[in-house]
């Protein structure tokens, strides 16, 4: 993983210790760094430039905070800048009954796939969608979409004769209406956007159906081809919105500040998985912090909900307040934690966490110590303080670790109980509030707004 | 072997890129004009716009630089031979010539991220080997996507290749495992394993690529011979990364890239190459079954450079 910008910034920038103002020349090498760190996450090569310029703009000129370094203050400007890059003219569709929807793009962005999330989010809010398989090119296109349907319990209008594509467009708007349906999302082929003949299918299409959003479906991995991408079919099918798939992998996510800026076409939706519930409105200000590899607390937020328990975690959390916390309750934890991926991928998502290694060392350690409290009796692990030296030695067996082992694990649980017990008084809740004020002004990395 | 060339570059500038834009600037209409600040910046664009990314465009662009201050007296054309002999190099040992036949069946598993052409590869590397007269087996490992299955066995219709599939849903492995045993007894040369897509991010998918491996390791120890991850190429940086991890979790032996044929250039295979010093085989530089091609990096690099075919790439 590269490094953040914000470190990278804070090395650029350490010249301007001292200095009570940003100008051209000191601020120079840093911007340097923002623009490289820009292309590194894929952004068009111009929409960085232009960026750039405009960041400097802003920037030069302005006063340092004293209680800020000037690497902060100036991701801070450059984070504002892009969320309201991204986000300009964003939200919903449109709301109208009857809905028209037309899903383009090339091939493997994910057409088939979001057609069937996004008549599901549509269903959520009230509509009642139906789906038109208008990819009658590739090998079991309309098999994909019919089956996804069907597990959703959603209409799909198939008709594997035809290649008649805006025909078949045309037979769908029909299909619907005959049951009822007000929305209608059609899936089409993927397809280059230089194919000429394909793209004028398109056109076609688009005539006779008359859709009220054109939506393209891009990769967020895209690379500098985005634009030429989004350029040429907003020019062709003049796009209403833009549908990012695939967020739930590790990519910055360059390419959707690129076909934002380039063609003005907002983006409305993100894919953020393979589950057909995977799919949700786009919010610029966690893109932002995504290409500036700020790191994605949201995202591990909600990865943790989607994966523990919420009951579960508020007996715990209860639990931890009244420093109640036993060791099987701290075993659950790293169950619960285990289940949210590889401890390295977990790191990656926090911010600055990214450059940190965590290999399989440590994801071993997590593991015996599993393995340890997994050896005690409950009894034990209820009262760990019965727990002496012939109780040790049978846990490290049955364990297949060492004695000493076993003591490191008692001795961090003794500490984390320590702490939890320190919380309690009053004066752990100042602590408390000194963490967070500290947390809020010093801690560089973390920069995050709204979290 | 010209012929394959010119397919090649066709696929790789059907329209109006960037790279032509500039480099047919520089090499042609400024062809024997001197370079000069713009069109060293023109230069950087169609660089970083080919998807070079940072580390290869400064490497690209320092060469020509120094080059520049050497001699002012430079031409676009001269910038784009320094520039290919640059690409050349940190391409070198990308290209190595496949070898099949040590083993029998040799076992080929295509693995990848959602999207990336895996099902069409393992359709056109079957119709591609059995031209080069192998008989070859194709295994729809990929039991999860909706109608994967439907899709691999149209494939398989349309070139007449043998398949060995089950039903959605069915365990990944297990279609290994029954795809080699059948490949065994038929006496097949190649089999070819298509896998799900996954993102890299997911330890849970990687771990069933693992289980696939483990499985057919119990019927040869060397099994999948070949592990080759199928790239989109007009995916930017994050195809590094996504080769990294898969590399990571099942030490491939080799990359195929996809989709050339549009505007892309793929630029990300440079980086991927440097960091993973890993051989690529395949291109795909077009829909037909016929559009998957060997990979040369001097018909690549001389495609992106805008070089003509007849012209000799300095110190070549």
């Amino acid at each position: 993983m590269l490094e953040t910008l914000t470190d990278k910034l804070g090395g650029a920038l350490r010249n301007l210790r001292g200095v009570g103002r940003l100008t051209d020349e000191n601020m120079a090498e840093a911007l340097r760094e923002v623009r490289s760190a820009l292309l590194s996450a894929d952004v068009h090569f111009r929409v960085a430039r232009d960026f750039v310029n405009n960041v400097k703009e802003q920037c030069v000129g302005q006063e340092v905070v004293k209680s800020v370094s000037p690497g902060q203050m100036v991701v801070k400007i450059i984070h504002d800048e892009l969320v309201q890059l991204l986000g300009e003219g964003g939200g919903a569709l449109i709301e109208k009954k009857p809905l028209r929807v037309l899903m383009v793009g090339l091939h493997g962005s994910g057409k088939t796939t979001s057609s069937v999330k996004l008549a599901r989010l549509l269903r959520k809010n009230g509509y009642q969608p139906a789906l038109v398989a208008c990819d009658v090119y590739r090998p079991a296109a309309i098999d994909q979409l019919e089956r996804l349907a069907q597990d959703e319990g959603l209409p799909v209008h198939t008709d594997r004769k035809s290649k008649d594509v805006p025909r078949i467009g045309a037979d769908g708007t029909r299909f619907a209406k005959e049951r009822n349906a007000n929305a209608v999302i059609y899936d089409t082929a993927g397809r280059l956007q230089i194919d000429g003949d394909l793209i004028e299918e398109l056109r076609e299409l688009r005539k006779r159906v008359q859709p009220d959003e054109v939506l393209l479906v891009a990769d967020s991995a895209l690379g500098q081809e985005a634009v030429n991408v989004a350029r040429t079919f907003h020019e062709s099918v003049q796009l209403t919105g833009i549908v990012l798939t695939k967020l739930d992998g590790d990519a910055r996510g360059g390419a959707a500040l690129s076909m934002k800026s380039i063609t003005g076409v907002p983006i409305k939706f993100i894919g953020t998985g393979e589950k057909p519930a995977d799919f949700e409105l786009f919010h610029p200000d966690r893109m932002a912090s995504r290409i500036l590899g700020m790191g994605d607390v949201v995202s591990l937020v909600e990865k943790a909900q989607e994966n523990i328990d919420e009951k579960e975690a508020e007996k715990m959390a209860a639990k931890m307040r009244k420093a109640e916390f036993d060791l099987e309750d701290f075993l659950k934890q790293l169950q619960q934690m285990k289940k949210l991926g590889p401890l390295s991928s977990i790191m990656d998502m926090m911010p600055g966490g990214a450059g940190m290694k965590v290999g399989d060392k440590e994801e071993n350690q997590l593991k015996r110590t599993e393995a340890i409290i997994q050896s005690m009796t409950p009894r034990e692990r209820a009262n760990p303080q019965i727990i002496n030296g012939s109780r040790r030695l049978r846990v490290a067996n049955g364990s297949g670790s060492q004695v000493r082992d076993v003591n490191t694990v008692l001795k961090q649980f003794g500490q984390m109980r320590k702490m939890m017990k320190m919380m309690k008084g009053k004066k752990g809740k100042r602590m408390m509030q000194q963490m967070a004020a500290q947390g809020g002004g010093g801690g560089g990395r973390g920069m995050l707004p709204g979290v | 072997m010209k012929g394959l060339f010119k397919k090649f570059r066709e696929g790789l500038r059907r329209t109006t890129p960037t790279f032509h834009k500039a480099f047919g600037k520089v090499g042609g209409v400024f062809g024997a004009k001197q370079l000069d600040a713009a069109s060293l910046g023109e230069l950087e664009e169609a660089l970083y716009g080919a998807d070079f990314g940072v580390e290869t465009t400064e490497a690209i662009l320092d060469q020509i630089q120094a080059a520049f201050r050497a001699n002012r007296e430079l031409r676009g054309l001269d910038a784009a031979r320094i520039g290919a002999e640059v690409l050349r190099s940190l391409l070198g040992g990308a290209e190595v010539p496949l070898e099949l036949g040590s083993h029998h069946p040799e076992v080929i598993a295509l693995i990848g991220v959602n999207g990336s052409g895996k099902t069409t590869t393992a359709a056109k590397l079957g119709h591609y080997f059995r031209e080069e007269g192998r008989s070859t087996l194709l295994g729809a490992c990929d039991t999860f996507r909706a109608a994967a299955n439907e899709q691999i066995v149209t494939w398989a219709q349309r070139l007449d290749l043998p398949l060995v599939s089950s039903h959605h849903g069915a365990d990944a492995a297990a279609v290994a495992f029954d795809a080699y045993q059948a490949a065994d007894s038929r006496d097949c040369d190649v089999l070819i394993l298509d896998t799900a897509g996954r993102l890299h991010t997911k330890g849970n998918l990687m771990e069933e690529l693992k289980k696939i491996r483990r499985v057919l390791q119990k019927q040869d120890e060397a099994a999948p011979h070949h592990r080759w991850l199928v790239l989109d190429g007009s995916i930017g940086s994050n195809s590094i990364e996504q080769a990294r991890v898969f590399h990571n979790a099942f030490s491939l032996t080799g990359l195929i890239i996809t989709k050339l044929d549009g505007t892309s250039r793929g630029g990300a295979l440079a980086g991927i190459h440097r960091e993973l010093q890993l051989p690529i085989y395949f291109v795909g530089l077009g829909e037909g079954s016929d559009d998957l091609q060997p990979f040369s990096v001097d018909h690549y690099v001389r495609a992106v450079f805008g070089l003509e075919d007849d012209e000799v790439p300095a110190g070549s």
